[in-house]
């Protein structure tokens, strides 16, 4: 059993070290035609830069190595320096450096991988997925009778911060980097999942395919670790079934079938402000412009922000959404379920938790009302300040940086839940909800606490869960998230997630049940 | 202002300090030889087997000492010198108003050969941790480990041993596991659980010798069955007792632990006792005058502080209650439930016991009057709240096992056995009872 596990660990990082250097290999080559078709798409006007490309790329051989975006990018620059002296606004190029070097190895690259699509993803992906079930599949016999399978987690390099976890961090932000600022460097991975996006939309993969992709491959191995770990508790087989559940199907198939079916793509449960474009003004207007379909998504989008998720989160706490439903949940709970115990507990952590998530919200409410007034007034500033700008910078700042590079890149170091915990503005609406309007509670049982700590221990939101079990109080936080692991790891059998009543769910306690009953009333008498 | 010592800083000490600072402005020192800080006794063992790190079981962080004025002294107290109200530490001494000895424990041992031969230990102190830490790194290091003493820190002990393979033989004085605690089925069922755990356990066992090699290393143990096993660890789990010596010239009462009475009051004026060195000079209802259990050093802490702080009270424990975990298999009990051994007379046993998982019931009550006395459940958690309830209105036995379902607290999705238990009952007393569907009006509407 030990040699198979081993044996996929090797076959997984063979997997893992072909999908790292995927980017690099091959080569791409410009002709005329695939020049004029990326100008024409990028919708291109000025015959300065086509002039100056057209020298620098057509019939050139470039590596895959080649950092092409820079090259494009001073020429663009160059070229619209020239036209805004000689103020051609029509000519300006509005175009990326990074999505044009994207678009012209997307249809010009060649070699082995964009001509072995299938081979090359059973040899990242098929390895890949291969490797790990071996990896993972004989715990089934190697962790013994179930009950909680938490040996050894502090006396492992992966899972106690040591070399493996910094390597992982190191993957794992590089991955989001070229993800999200490099895209050029994804396109060889587009190839490999391009015979997939076909069958399913019917257009070629683009990097956030490969995401999405990759998303569900990942959550599903890891959802198969995690019905091993934990299959004596029915509870979380059943929020790893939903979340998988819904990532592939509603994340990832759905938006991809709707494309195909000429609407527009959309994840019907991705809620506004974690959606935080959905009030963008091409949203509005590609939704609008869709008819039916479109205006459906509208009305759904605000209804769910508005009625669902509240109402949900009063019957359930919001653990409804963030796992059971969320897809940054789904993979918090499976790619990063390893790392639960790194969120800190201290004071300190919850102050600026509070601060910042808080903030993040006021930002991203303040941004749609400022793109909604854009939007109504026809104006592109606010107050003198730019709409556009004020989306630029809560894109790269919120959208990419903290919930795609920190959120999950940094998964080893401080835990799996930064993003819903620190970050993640829906986290904090619900949070309102699930404190002061809820039924949701951690019910402590009675006096049974024994102080140990396992439950703030694998708190993956930072909770000092045993401050409340030591004293007998229910555990009524906004930032629960419902994992249920709490729960799982007692050794007493003290917590227990549950929907009652809202009298008395938040109960002050100062002298625990099992003591003197007069002594009990006396002290607990508020 | 009024000087509060403590000597101790376990759960007992902690609580008393805690609730005292809450209810007063007093001067609060504790003195510990064993940690700087309070950590949880009970996680030691998690921490070995890599659950947790040491500053896990910490339930404070470490600027609440200061932030709550609550002074804390790292030093052993040689004597108590109630006459000048001081306490000698090793190379100062500290003056009290008032002193609260909570010492806890050590573990027991019985004068065998070889006890003190290095790599014998118990399991009870931070260091004793450490040591296992040494002493058992791996199952390289330590081949093997012997452990002496069936009861619920050997079980500890074993589990934490195996977490990282070592081999464990595992020796038990009783017939089976802990029986003169739990009633025969569970006992048994736990005896199953140990070995499905590839722990060699040995019943009936007792040993006779650790013998040493060269160095004054324990190298085997035999046992009064004749065998000799060898082994590089042995582990003495046979119980603990009072850790009390340094009063025996103190002049305060002394029995087994210091004596006090239902106020935790010493026999010397302004000295009080409380958690597990404490020793009541008469049981409370059926309870043992030393308890050494987390719940009732608690309780005691509790008890105390509102004493010291002027509203003098009783240390009045209610329904007993107690838990516990055996390997996988959580342990709850509400009430009553004697072991065959100490049973009375009138305490009879209805026992369910699952027919795959490690899962059973035993539920004690009065023959005559059926009065609900006491449950123990093995791997299906209870409500405390509802227990102490049906227990204080003295419920028959019927009703408790007809309400089951409100007093059921496993996690959400877990499969429920209330009606398999009820049906076995109806088979044995002929009977025609039906399970009462769950009631969160009832369950949540306690007080």
């Amino acid at each position: 059993m030990k040699t198979i596990k081993y044996l996929g660990l090797v076959i997984f990082l063979v997997g893992l070290g072909i999908f790292a250097a995927t980017p690099f290999l091959g080569n791409f080559k410009v002709d005329q035609k695939g020049f004029d078709e990326i100008i024409t798409s990028q919708g291109i006007k000025s015959e300065i830069l086509i002039k100056d490309l057209s020298s620098k790329i057509i019939n050139k051989d470039f590596s895959s190595s080649t950092f092409l975006a820079p090259v494009l990018e001073d020429a663009i620059e160059r070229a619209n320096a020239t036209h805004i002296k000689n103020k051609e606004w029509g000519k300006k190029v509005y175009a990326t450096g990074d999505n044009m070097a994207a678009a012209m190895r997307k249809s010009s690259s060649y070699g082995f991988i964009p001509e072995n699509k299938g081979i090359m993803w059973f040899l990242t992906f098929g390895l890949g997925i291969i490797g790990a079930l071996l990896f993972i599949l004989p715990n089934i016999v190697l962790l013994g009778k179930k009950g909680i399978k938490n040996d050894g987690i502090y006396l492992q390099s992966a899972t106690n911060r040591g070399l493996v976890a910094w390597l992982v961090f190191f993957f794992l932000v590089s991955f989001y980097i070229i993800l999200y600022f490099f895209s050029e460097y994804a396109v060889n991975w587009t190839f490999l999942v391009d015979p997939i996006s076909e069958t399913l939309s019917g257009n070629p993969a683009g990097h956030w395919f490969v995401y999405g992709f990759m998303y569900c491959v990942v959550m599903s191995v890891m959802a198969v670790r995690m019905y091993i770990k934990y299959r004596h508790n029915m509870y979380q087989i059943f929020r790893t079934t939903s979340v998988l559940f819904f990532q592939i199907v509603f994340a990832f198939l759905i938006p991809e079938i709707m494309v195909r079916l000429q609407m527009p793509y959309y994840d019907f449960k991705n809620a506004f402000p974690l959606d935080y474009d959905f009030f963008f003004q091409w949203n509005l207007k590609d939704l609008i412009a869709n008819g039916g379909i479109g205006i459906f998504i509208l009305v759904w989008g605000i209804v769910l922000t508005l009625v669902i998720v509240p109402i949900m989160v009063y019957f359930f706490g919001k653990r409804w959404y963030c796992s059971w439903v969320c897809g940054c949940g789904g993979l918090a709970e499976t790619l990063g379920d390893p790392y639960r115990q790194h969120s800190s507990k201290s004071l300190f952590s919850w102050k600026v938790e509070r601060w910042l998530i808080h903030a993040v919200l006021v930002f991203a409410v303040g941004m749609t009302l400022m793109t909604l007034y854009s939007f109504f007034a026809e104006s592109s500033t606010v107050l003198g300040i730019k709409t556009q700008t004020v989306q630029n910078v809560y894109s790269l700042l919120i959208g990419a940086i903290f919930a795609g590079v920190i959120g999950t890149g940094f998964y080893p170091i401080f835990g799996n839940r930064v993003w819903c915990r620190f970050g993640c503005p829906l986290a904090a609406y619900l949070g309102f909800v699930q404190r002061f309007k809820s039924r949701f509670r951690i019910t402590t049982n009675g006096g049974q606490c024994i102080s140990c700590g396992n439950c703030s221990t694998y708190c993956e939101q930072g909770i000092d869960v045993r401050a409340y079990a030591q004293k007998g109080e229910n555990i009524v936080r906004s930032s629960c998230v419902g994992c249920g692991v709490c729960s799982a790891v007692c050794p007493r059998g003290v917590l227990k997630l549950e929907n009652g009543p809202e009298e008395g769910r938040i109960n002050p306690t100062e002298v625990l049940l099992g003591n003197d009953v007069d002594l009990m009333d006396l002290v607990n008498k508020k | 202002m009024e000087h509060i010592v403590i000597i101790g800083n376990g759960i007992a000490g902690i609580t008393a300090a805690r609730h005292i600072r809450k209810l007063s402005d007093k001067r609060i020192t504790i003195i510990s030889a064993e940690s700087e800080y309070f950590f949880s006794r009970t996680a030691l063992m998690y921490v070995y087997m890599g659950h947790m790190k040491f500053e896990h079981t910490q339930p404070y962080e470490n600027w609440f000492w200061k932030k709550n004025r609550i002074d804390l002294v790292k030093g052993y107290v040689n004597n108590v010198d109630h006459a000048n109200k001081k306490v000698q530490l090793e190379d100062s001494s500290i003056s009290y108003d008032k002193l609260i000895i909570a010492t806890g424990s050590k573990p027991n041992k019985f004068g065998w050969p070889g006890q003190d031969l290095k790599g014998v230990q118990g399991l009870y102190s931070k260091q004793d941790l450490e040591q296992l830490q040494e002493n058992a790194p791996d199952n390289k290091t330590c081949k093997r480990a012997v452990i002496v003493g069936g009861g619920l820190i050997g079980i500890e002990m074993a589990e934490m041993l195996r977490s990282r393979k070592i081999p464990v033989t595992f020796l038990v004085r009783e017939n089976s596991f802990w029986n003169g605690v739990l009633p025969k089925g569970e006992s048994e069922l736990i005896n199953e659980h140990i070995l499905e755990h590839h722990i060699d356990l040995r019943l009936n066992t007792n040993l006779v010798e650790i013998i040493s090699d060269e160095n004054g290393r324990a190298k085997a143990i035999t046992t009064d069955k004749g065998e000799t096993i060898e082994c590089s660890v042995v582990g003495l789990t046979a119980g603990v007792s009072p850790n009390v010596d340094f009063l025996k010239e103190s002049g305060i009462e002394l029995g087994r632990g210091v004596k006090v009475n239902r106020l935790l009051e010493t026999t010397i004026k302004d000295i009080y006792a409380i958690g597990d060195c404490a020793e009541q000079h008469q049981g409370i209802d059926n309870r043992r005058p030393i308890e050494a259990v987390w719940y009732t050093g608690r309780m005691m802490g509790e008890t105390l502080a509102q004493t010291i702080c002027g509203n003098q009270t009783e240390y009045k424990p209610g329904h007993w209650f107690n838990s516990a975990k055996f390997l996988d298999v959580e342990y709850q009990t509400y009430g009553w439930v004697f072991s065959e051994r100490s049973k009375q007379d009138h305490e009879a046993h209805f026992h369910w016991r699952h027919p795959k998982e490690k899962i059973c019931i035993t539920v004690a009550y009065h023959k005559d009057t059926k009065e609900f006395l006491g449950i123990n459940t093995f791997g299906i958690r209870m409500r405390h709240e509802v227990f102490n309830k049906w227990l204080t209105q003295k419920k028959e036995v019927e009703y408790v096992l007809q309400y089951l379902k409100d007093a059921n607290f496993d996690p959400e999705f877990y499969k429920q056995y209330e009606t398999e238990i009820l049906a076995k009952y109806n088979a044995e007393f002929n009977t025609s009872l039906s399970t009462k569907k769950k009631s969160l009006k009832r369950i949540f509407n306690i007080a």
